[in-house]
């Protein structure tokens, strides 16, 4: 038996910039607190704080953080269990390796 | 009501700027939120602080206004790099709340109504240095200031000063909360600009 095998994060790189570019607003997420899933669009944003503060609009649990600080950003998404992003039909992920 | 002890002068200023650096002075009080403001009722208001060994310190709103009262007159720094000088209070010192606390934790969790927790080393929170406060001004502290009482620690950045305070969990491991878990500094000392991680 073989051991898995796997590439390093550097591969993340290119379907994760695709990922990136996309209007965030299109997309749609899961709370991972009480299982709603929306339109990101929906979330209720809070911004008169030190970062933004994203918060699901049915339960309230905060689903993203964004700290921008002068030269470095912190995206948080722990309470987001998932994003689906609308996605060209003819760019596909790599498959299975 | 508890006595009042009047006179408290925070930190002297006599040889120091009056601002910390990368800070502007502002003679409102921003309100900050990174949620729901919430609404507790005074009857169902609690402050608890648990130790580490799992013992528990419970005051109500009563029991908390029949403690000392001090009436610190603090500057206070936000890292949205607004301050505010000469601010009234009135609360109870955490060296009166932890007096009967045995701990030998080094940290403490903040935790608020709300669901917002920050955290702080347990020695900032002794020796005259923090409060719990439920009134501003003169007047009862606002829910969008964190009423009906909130955390006051001065001399860090006022993230750290919980709104809405409902406890202490005390911690033999540092524990980060809500902003320090999304870049903000563990520490946040405002004279040493620790904004964010590795300031
Ligand atoms: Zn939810």
């Amino acid at each position: 038996m073989t051991e898995m095998s796997y590439l390093d994060g550097n591969m993340l790189d290119g379907p994760m910039r695709e990922l990136f570019t996309v209007d965030l607003s299109s997309a749609m997420g899961r709370c991972e607190n009480c299982g709603t899933t929306g339109s990101m669009a929906s979330l209720h944003v809070y911004s008169h704080a030190p970062g933004l503060v994203a918060r699901c609009p049915s339960c309230e649990e905060v689903m993203v953080r964004l700290v921008r600080g002068p030269d470095r950003a912190w995206l948080d998404m722990r309470g987001t269990t998932y994003l689906q992003v609308p996605m060209p039909m003819e760019q596909t992920f790599p498959g299975p390796l | 009501m508890g006595i009042v002890s009047p006179g408290f002068q925070g930190r002297p200023r006599t040889q120091e700027p009056a601002l910390p650096p990368g800070q502007y002075l502002t003679e409102d009080f921003p309100v900050l939120s990174a949620g729901p403001t919430p609404r507790v009722s005074l009857d169902t208001w609690e402050f608890v602080i648990s130790a580490e060994n799992g013992s528990e310190h419970r005051w109500s709103w009563q029991e908390l206004m029949a403690l000392p009262q001090e009436t610190p007159m603090v500057d206070i720094h936000c890292v949205t790099r607004w301050s505010k000088l000469g601010t009234n209070w009135q609360g109870v010192s955490l060296d009166t709340l932890l007096a009967d606390v045995d701990t030998g934790a080094h940290f403490a969790l903040a935790h608020s109504y709300g669901g917002y927790t920050t955290n702080l080393p347990l020695d900032d929170l002794r020796g005259g240095q923090a409060w719990v406060v439920h009134t501003f001004d003169g007047a009862p502290l606002p829910a969008e200031h964190g009423g009906p009482a909130r955390l006051l620690v001065p001399h860090l950045y006022f993230w750290k000063s919980a709104k809405w305070v409902r406890g202490l969990r005390l911690k033999t491991m540092d524990e980060p909360g809500f902003w320090e878990t999304a870049g903000y500094h563990d520490y946040g000392d405002p004279w040493r600009e620790q904004r964010y991680q590795g300031d």
